[in-house]
């Protein structure tokens, strides 16, 4: 495969919310990536993004954000409804088949303006499972329950995962204290659950000689897998599409991990299908739990591992971006330094 | 990296107003079960499936590539979901075609489709923008203005849109999978049916549809696999620009212009209407035949109308348009673009049946969507590129 590097990278501060324009969120963060790349717009072959268009309650949200690319000229570019990792996938893809050497990717998304719960319900099966009125947190409730019946991990290990995110971002407190709060959704407490966010990121690839740059995160291996949607048909406590796609991407020896856990518990679910060992480091950014921003959140995963690299002085970092209930569909991508 | 594409395998469902028979995944699959069998492949065969639809307003299910990963045989496979408006169901063949022409994958499932009866995309794509016009009368009410202007910059007659209208219906009766099949259409019935959008008569626009379209692409070595011989692909383009600037020209678009010319250097052709044999064209109200004819450069600025009139784009002219009806007799809105794709590949094929253009050697296929500015185009050949 071509070689293909992460040389540039801008995220939003996280907000709650953020009463910016879709467009405003992409120019801030394509011209921050940009900057970063050392790059100009005229300097880019090719553009994707991730969006929903639930999250603005309208259709054809990816159409105003174009304003923010400065799509004039005309722009070759493309969109995935998906997370804007899977937006990274399609200009990987993009990149390998030799004629484009510079794509910018970006995702926005803003849980501000709806009921993310019930948009979690709309994404279900709209026979069997929506109709119910189920939503995403419920149905991670279910999975969490169903790894506490594994035996192998207790809430604590829940807590623990959300103090050591909160400290990431200059929070605190002990598992002790988070523990006194009540089981909302099956064995999850408040703190188990995403802090839900409004934001935006992109992230700048080069290929060929152009990704041999001081600071590039080299993409040495990436693959993405869905499983079946009924969550009756899978078991909930392991990850079966993560497995496969971090055997597929090559995922060994890896010194950081960023995953895309928005649930406390499916940090141990993802770093099982992964086999990370104590000594990697999990989720410095924080993580999603922290700070949860649909069709971004993933895309955040792959830059931050990329930060981990440049400025972190990580070899190797693993990032991962996940979609649908209880981590149906899971994107796995191995990053390596140290070629520029 | 730079491999080759082919088309070998195209399926469809029958397209109608309210497909009633069927679910979401059984339409998909009605669709991706032919283009299998046509291809002479199994689900498991495929390395990866591509799903692509317009908004998901359309039928309130968000992300419906995780609900219909099963019924695609997706499951352990990668798979993912473009949306890129009208434009969508081109859009989706090429970033399929692009898994292929990459070296990523070798036999990749792409898929599109739109279940309209759902909800109402009226309704969907009449919301507000902050800061835009609003759109308040669907698709129609925002093309109009446009059609206008094309007609008063070009002096087109006002029987040019009823005689796309008349000719799509016609080309759509030899197309049995077509959705609309109105056997007694003419000049006459199109100029009498109600006034919709100002200049738009009712005959004059496409009809909603439920409908899915699906292709098996491969690289060369299974290019031969399929039932009929392949559909290479010789040249693919995407372009995008913004929806609302000053002096914008969304007649004849420069995002369409540029695609067409980055699609025709790669796949070599010089003289448009000499070299293609026949084309498959978005065109959802019947002026737009001859407004993409001159977008596409396959006539003179303000002269696309001359074309239409003197017979150049009817089947057995020489440059036959949607000869299987085309969007004006199905219009499964997700699907329409790939509809046009497929139709292309099936024309070079010589799969096309009663709407065969005969001796198609090379065909275009084309999409387009938003307000006119997201394009997606691709060329397909019976030679080996």
């Amino acid at each position: 495969m071509r070689d293909v590097a992460i040389i540039g990278y801008h995220r939003m501060l996280p907000s709650l919310q953020n009463t910016a324009e879709e467009s405003q969120m992409v120019s801030i963060v394509v011209s921050g990536a940009l900057n970063q790349a050392g790059l100009s717009r005229r300097d880019v072959d090719f553009f994707c993004s991730g969006s929903c268009d639930y999250n603005m309650g309208r259709p054809f949200s990816f159409v105003m954000a174009l304003d923010g690319i400065g799509a004039w000229p005309p722009a070759c570019e493309s969109h995935v409804e998906m997370d804007a990792a899977w937006a990274l996938y399609e200009a990987w893809v993009h990149l390998q088949m030799g004629h484009a050497e510079i794509a910018v990717v970006y995702g926005f998304g803003k849980s501000s303006l709806v009921d993310m719960e019930m948009v979690s319900t709309q994404q279900l099966d709209p026979y069997f499972l929506a109709p119910l009125g189920v939503t995403g947190t419920d149905l991670a409730g279910m999975q969490a329950a169903a790894l506490l019946n594994t035996g192998r991990y207790s809430t604590r290990d829940f807590a623990e995962v959300v103090i050591r995110s909160r400290t990431a971002v200059g929070g605190s407190g002990t598992a002790k204290e988070l523990l006194q709060a009540p089981q909302l959704h099956g064995p999850l407490r408040a703190h188990d659950l995403p802090v839900r966010a409004d934001g935006a990121a992109a992230v700048v690839l080069a290929a060929g000689p152009r990704a041999c740059v001081h600071g590039a995160a080299h993409i040495i291996g990436i693959d993405h897998r869905i499983e079946a949607h009924s969550v009756g048909a899978r078991d909930l406590s392991q990850s079966a599409s993560t497995a496969l796609a971090g055997k597929q991407a090559g995922v060994v020896n890896v010194d950081v991990a960023e995953l895309h856990a928005s649930y406390s518990h499916q940090e141990f679910i993802l770093k099982d299908a992964l086999n990370l060992g104590g000594g990697v480091v999990l989720n410095p950014s924080g993580g999603s739990l922290v700070d949860d921003i649909p069709m971004v959140s993933g895309l955040i995963r792959l830059g931050e591992a990329a930060v981990a690299i440049r400025e972190g002085g990580a070899n190797r970092a693993v990032a991962h971006a996940s979609s649908g209930p209880c981590l149906q569909q899971n994107l796995v991508c191995l990053l390596e330094g140290g070629r520029g | 990296m730079a491999e080759r594409c082919a088309v070998i395998g195209i399926g469809q469902t029958r397209h109608a107003a309210k497909r009633l028979d069927v679910s979401l995944p059984g339409l998909v699959r009605e669709a991706a079960q032919e283009a299998l069998s046509d291809a002479n492949m199994d689900w498991s065969d495929m390395d990866a499936v591509v799903l692509g639809k317009a908004p998901d307003m359309f039928e309130g299910v968000i992300m419906p590539e995780l609900s219909l990963a099963g019924a695609l045989g997706a499951v352990g496979k990668p798979m993912m979901r473009v949306h890129t408006a009208g434009s969508v169901g081109g859009s989706t063949a090429v970033v399929a075609s692009n898994l292929i022409r990459s070296g990523v994958h070798r036999r990749v499932l792409t898929v599109a489709y739109e279940k309209q009866s759902e909800s109402n995309a009226m309704w969907a794509l009449s919301h507000k923008y902050p800061f835009a016009p609003p759109v308040m009368a669907g698709a129609g009410g925002y093309f109009a203005p446009v059609i206008r202007e094309y007609i008063r910059r070009s002096g087109a007659p006002d029987h040019i849109g009823h005689l796309v209208a008349v000719k799509d219906r016609i080309n759509g009766l030899a197309n049995p999978k077509a959705h609309l099949q109105l056997a007694d259409i003419d000049i006459e019935k199109v100029r009498n049916s109600p006034m919709l959008w100002e200049p738009i008569r009712y005959l004059e626009s496409c009809p909603s549809s439920d409908g899915a379209a699906a292709m098996v692409l491969t690289d060369e070595h299974y290019a031969d696999a399929g039932s009929a011989p392949p559909a290479w692909l010789h040249g693919a383009a995407m372009r995008s620009e913004p929806l609302l600037f000053a002096d914008r020209d969304e007649v004849n678009p420069r995002a369409g212009w540029d695609a067409a010319r980055a699609m025709y250097d790669e796949a070599g052709i010089t003289n448009p209407i000499h070299d293609i044999d026949t084309a498959e064209i978005y065109v959802p109200f019947s002026w737009y035949e001859p407004m993409w004819l001159e977008n596409l450069g396959f006539s003179d600025r303000d002269e696309g109308w001359c074309r239409v009139e003197d017979g150049t784009t009817q089947m057995g002219g020489a440059l036959p348009i949607n000869p299987s009806g085309g969007v004006m007799c199905s219009n499964p809105i997700g699907a329409s673009g790939m509809l046009r794709f497929a139709e292309a590949a099936m024309q070079v094929r010589g799969q096309a049946g009663d709407h065969q253009v005969d001796g198609a050697k090379v065909a275009l296929g084309h999409a387009y969507g938003g307000g006119s500015q997201f394009f997606s185009m691709w060329i397909v050949g019976a030679k080996r590129p």
